[in-house]
């Protein structure tokens, strides 16, 4: 139960983060979350969007270097230690995090959050064991 | 197996004896004859006599193309007209053609060398040499087509181009020797495989003499691959003679140059100073025979070195590297020179693709520093911080390897990059140094 993300390269300079958003808000895309690693000479942008492909093509038309990477949207629940929870199974299992962020809604009563790991298939495999709840696509696009 | 023994091995101190000698009578045939440089010399107070030394002959102001273009077409002419045999032409592409005039003796020059050159290489009466560099005002395959006439081999002068004819002839004429640009040798190569399904291995070929533009020892080893042959390095220019000026001999370490007809100088690019042997630096030719254009200091544009010591072979000309670069690309940073082809194969070696860069030097404390602008392509982009800084250092240290100077490497989006028509800029010096 993996879920599409789409990364950007971006260059520190002024105006990129504006001019590719731009070019995915004129294809109509919707961003559910995301996130920018930066560097002192670059930055990465992490999206979780509606539609990662149209995004991808509207990106690349506009010039941006993009890759489509699989990672995981977990439920966690909105209470102190929720996410501790999450990560207990994780460090457990013996896998390590890449990078993880939060969604901007919630879904019912529970926080979602975007997590990449150094074995994702292990991941989905522990958490769905241990009963958390993880959002396919479907469930990402009718949010 | 020598074209003319005596000569090419003989030694170091007659050679010098026969160099002076020349240079003195070409010195003073030029100021006599050549309205260029007499005016050249006056304008500095030189006279001829004042060569007496081969040492002595760094006091000659050097000769640029450019200056060969302004005088176009016959102002360097030594001879009447009447005298001159044949005439060659570089191609323009920066300007007005360069035009060269040959007096018999000339010829006979060139043949020389360029039978020495082919003999140097293994060619004997029994090799059938295929001659598929240009006939006509480039010098490439008329200077091959006259040595081999010496040399008595069958010639097949089969000119550039028609790619399926060249390996049709190979084929079915049998042909031991090649004569053609490196590039092309692949594409003959690569068309007989994958358009005619002949193994270019099958075929005869035995050497071959490349030359004409830059390349590698990389391409070497592919040429030699792919069609079971000796590929031979050959060096010359229109404005010295044509090919012949240096070629490499069996052992294949470094180009012997002709020294009794052409007089090396390595220069730095910079300042004009004539560097130590064995260091990197332009190539000066004086031509010591020539009656119809005699040149007094060419500047080759070209960047290589003198290979110290003897060769096995038993010639005892002095050899040169292949052309390892052209000084108008040079960049000079901390005293180092440098090349962005250097740069540009250390990219194509860790991506693997076509790069995009841009060179940018600073001067911040004092100190050049060079940084270098990497377009991160689709097939390097990784999502993960750390696989980025990765390629970065991996960058920096492939670089670092190739130029020896420590390097800034930062990656940057696609097409941030100017490009240019044709030529892309690839150097920006910020240093205010010019």
């Amino acid at each position: 139960m993996k879920i599409k993300q789409i990364s950007v390269f971006l260059e520190n300079k002024k105006g990129r983060l504006y001019e590719a958003l731009t070019a995915i808000a004129k294809e109509g895309v919707n961003i559910r979350a995301l996130t920018i690693a930066d560097t002192s000479d670059f930055g990465i942008l992490r999206m979780i969007v509606n539609n990662p492909e149209l995004a991808k093509k509207a990106l690349e038309e506009a010039g941006f270097t993009t890759k489509i990477t699989s990672v995981i949207a977990v439920g966690v629940k909105d209470q102190p230690g929720g996410l501790a929870e999450v990560l207990k199974i994780l460090y457990e299992g013996d896998i390590n995090v890449e990078y993880l962020y939060a969604f901007v809604e919630k879904s019912g009563e529970e926080a979602i959050v975007v997590l990449r790991t150094d074995n994702l298939d292990k991941t989905v495999n522990l958490l769905q064991q241990a009963g958390v709840k993880l959002f396919s696509s479907t469930d990402i696009e009718s949010l | 197996m020598y074209w003319n023994k005596d000569m090419e091995t003989l030694s170091k101190e007659k050679l010098r004896e026969l160099q002076l000698e020349r240079l003195k009578r070409i010195v003073r045939y030029a100021y006599e004859r050549v309205p260029y440089y007499r005016k050249n010399f006056d304008a500095i107070g030189l006279k001829p006599e004042d060569i007496k030394t081969l040492e002595d002959i760094r006091y000659i102001p050097f000769t640029s193309k450019a200056d060969l273009r302004e005088v176009y077409p016959f102002g360097m002419f030594a001879v009447p007209m009447s005298e001159i045999m044949e005439i060659h032409s570089s191609s323009g592409t920066t300007g007005k053609p360069v035009v060269m005039g040959y007096t018999k003796a000339d010829l006979e020059v060139w043949k020389e060398v360029m039978a020495r050159s082919l003999v140097m290489m293994g060619v004997t009466k029994e090799d059938i040499i295929q001659i598929a560099y240009g006939y006509g005002l480039f010098t490439g395959g008329l200077g091959f087509h006259y040595g081999a006439l010496a040399v008595g081999a069958t010639i097949v002068p089969a000119s550039a181009g028609n790619t399926r004819r060249q390996i049709e002839l190979m084929q079915d004429f049998g042909t031991t020797v090649l004569c053609c640009t490196p590039s092309y040798a692949l594409y003959l190569a690569e068309y007989a495989q994958d358009e005619m399904g002949i193994d270019p291995s099958s075929l005869k070929l035995k050497a071959g003499s490349f030359g004409a533009e830059m390349w590698t020892e990389e391409m070497r080893k592919e040429i030699e691959k792919r069609f079971g042959l000796k590929a031979y390095n050959v060096y010359g220019l229109t404005e010295i003679i044509g090919p012949g000026v240096a070629h490499e001999c069996q052992l294949q370490k470094g180009l012997h140059l002709q020294e009794d007809h052409f007089y090396p100088e390595i220069i730095d690019p910079e300042t004009g100073e004539v560097l130590p042997e064995g260091q990197k630096g332009e190539l000066v030719l004086t031509t010591l025979t020539k009656e119809g254009v005699p040149m007094l200091r060419f500047r080759t544009r070209d960047i290589t070195a003198f290979i110290p010591g003897e060769c096995a072979c038993g010639r005892t000309f002095i050899r040169i590297e292949r052309i390892t670069g052209r000084s108008d690309d040079m960049i000079k940073v901390r005293g180092v020179m440098l090349f962005p082809y250097q740069i540009e194969k250390a990219i194509l070696e860790v991506q693997g693709v076509e790069p995009h860069y841009q060179i940018i030097l600073t001067r911040p404390h004092h100190l050049d520093e060079i940084e270098v602008q990497v377009e991160v392509s689709k097939e390097v982009f990784s999502d993960e911080v750390k696989s980025l800084e990765a390629l970065r250092k991996k960058l920096e240290k492939r670089i670092e390897e190739a130029v020896g100077i420590r390097v800034k490497v930062t990656l940057v989006e696609p097409k941030s990059l100017p490009r240019s028509e044709g030529k892309a800029k690839r150097v920006i010096d910020k240093r205010g140094l010019n």
